[in-house]
């Protein structure tokens, strides 16, 4: 099997853009970004929280592109691992074990939310208006690649991020505790009796079963 | 664009601001706690970008992003099983039904 670079010899890319003059990657920050904003908004205000958890992902994997963009590869692959694959289907799954039999909702927002878009307006322009504003004089001109080795270095060389390292991971045993703790079902208050009955009545079977296998 | 801080630092506000609607104006609780990941997703783009333009702190600023990553995931761990275990007693995800949680 030839590889694919003999075949198709002269492909190399021109320098800029046809027709527009852009550098690719000015292009290709502006096409991640442009999905990443409107995926951000569609999870905001779509109807269907199926839908919106599914555009979530998406939005993760245009930000997982711009993190390549800025040079860090392993907070790409970090963020492909952690937030594309473990933190998304969390959030689908939760959706679906709280979803009522109604359907999709006739209100989605509060009826306060006008306010809400004030103040989020509020805090995007101050935060906007505050970062064109500020010089900052350790920024250099243009990006560095990433150097995972001096990262990895950092990580278990450096007291405060080994102390870092330990508390994160005492914190995620303890959530994984928790989660399973807020989760289950409440038993009897005799341990040594089976489940009675009556809770059998107070609540449908087949609701119960559902949450016990999402913790 | 792609090589000028302001532009990510930009992006971050940008996304920050959506996150921030989606929290104050959404009603269901699961909703709202993936516009909290949106948040945390903006803050850490703002930490990627700006140890992309500094050499100084390049390696501190992915340690940070992976580290506000794992804290983000056990927060979401914990918030979706009390998302579960309320919707469990009230039969629904929606915040403003939670009304008993006032007194």
């Amino acid at each position: 099997m030839t590889p694919p670079g003999a075949l198709l010899p002269d492909l190399a890319l021109p320098p800029f853009v046809p027709f527009l003059n852009w550098a690719w990657d000015d292009l290709l920050f502006l096409l991640l970004a442009g999905i990443m904003l409107a995926a951000a908004i569609f999870v905001v205000v779509g109807r269907n929280i199926v839908r919106s958890g599914v555009a979530m992902m998406l939005c993760f994997a245009a930000l997982a592109g711009i993190y390549v963009l800025a040079g860090a590869v392993i907070v790409a692959a970090a963020q492909v691992l952690i937030y594309i694959g473990a933190i998304s289907i969390l959030i689908l799954f939760a959706i679906m074990l709280t979803q009522s039999k109604s359907g999709p909702l006739t209100l989605v927002f509060h009826r306060q939310a006008w306010a809400g878009l004030l103040a989020a307006i509020g805090v995007a322009v101050l935060l906007i208006i505050s970062v064109v504003n500020t010089v900052w004089p350790l920024a250099g001109e243009d990006r560095l690649w990433s150097a995972t080795t001096s990262v990895a270095m950092l990580l278990f060389n450096d007291a405060l991020y080994v102390i870092a390292l330990q508390v994160v991971a005492v914190l995620l045993t303890a959530a994984v505790v928790g989660g399973v703790f807020l989760a289950k079902r409440e038993d009897s208050n005799d341990p040594g009796e089976p489940a009675p009955a009556t809770l059998e009545r107070v609540r449908p079977p087949v609701s119960e079963a559902a949450p016990v296998e999402s913790a | 664009m792609s090589h000028s801080l302001d532009a990510y630092l930009v992006l971050s506000a940008l996304l920050f601001g959506i996150g921030t609607f989606g929290f104050l104006a959404r009603r269901n609780a699961i909703a709202m706690l993936m516009s909290i990941e949106l948040m945390l997703n903006a803050v850490n783009l703002a930490a990627v970008a700006f140890g992309a333009f500094t050499p100084e702190l390049q390696a501190h600023a992915a340690l940070i992003a992976l580290l506000v990553m794992a804290v983000a995931a056990a927060e979401a761990t914990v918030g979706l099983a009390i998302v579960i275990a309320i919707y469990r007693n009230r039969r629904t995800p929606l915040v403003d039904e939670y009304s008993s949680m006032r007194e």
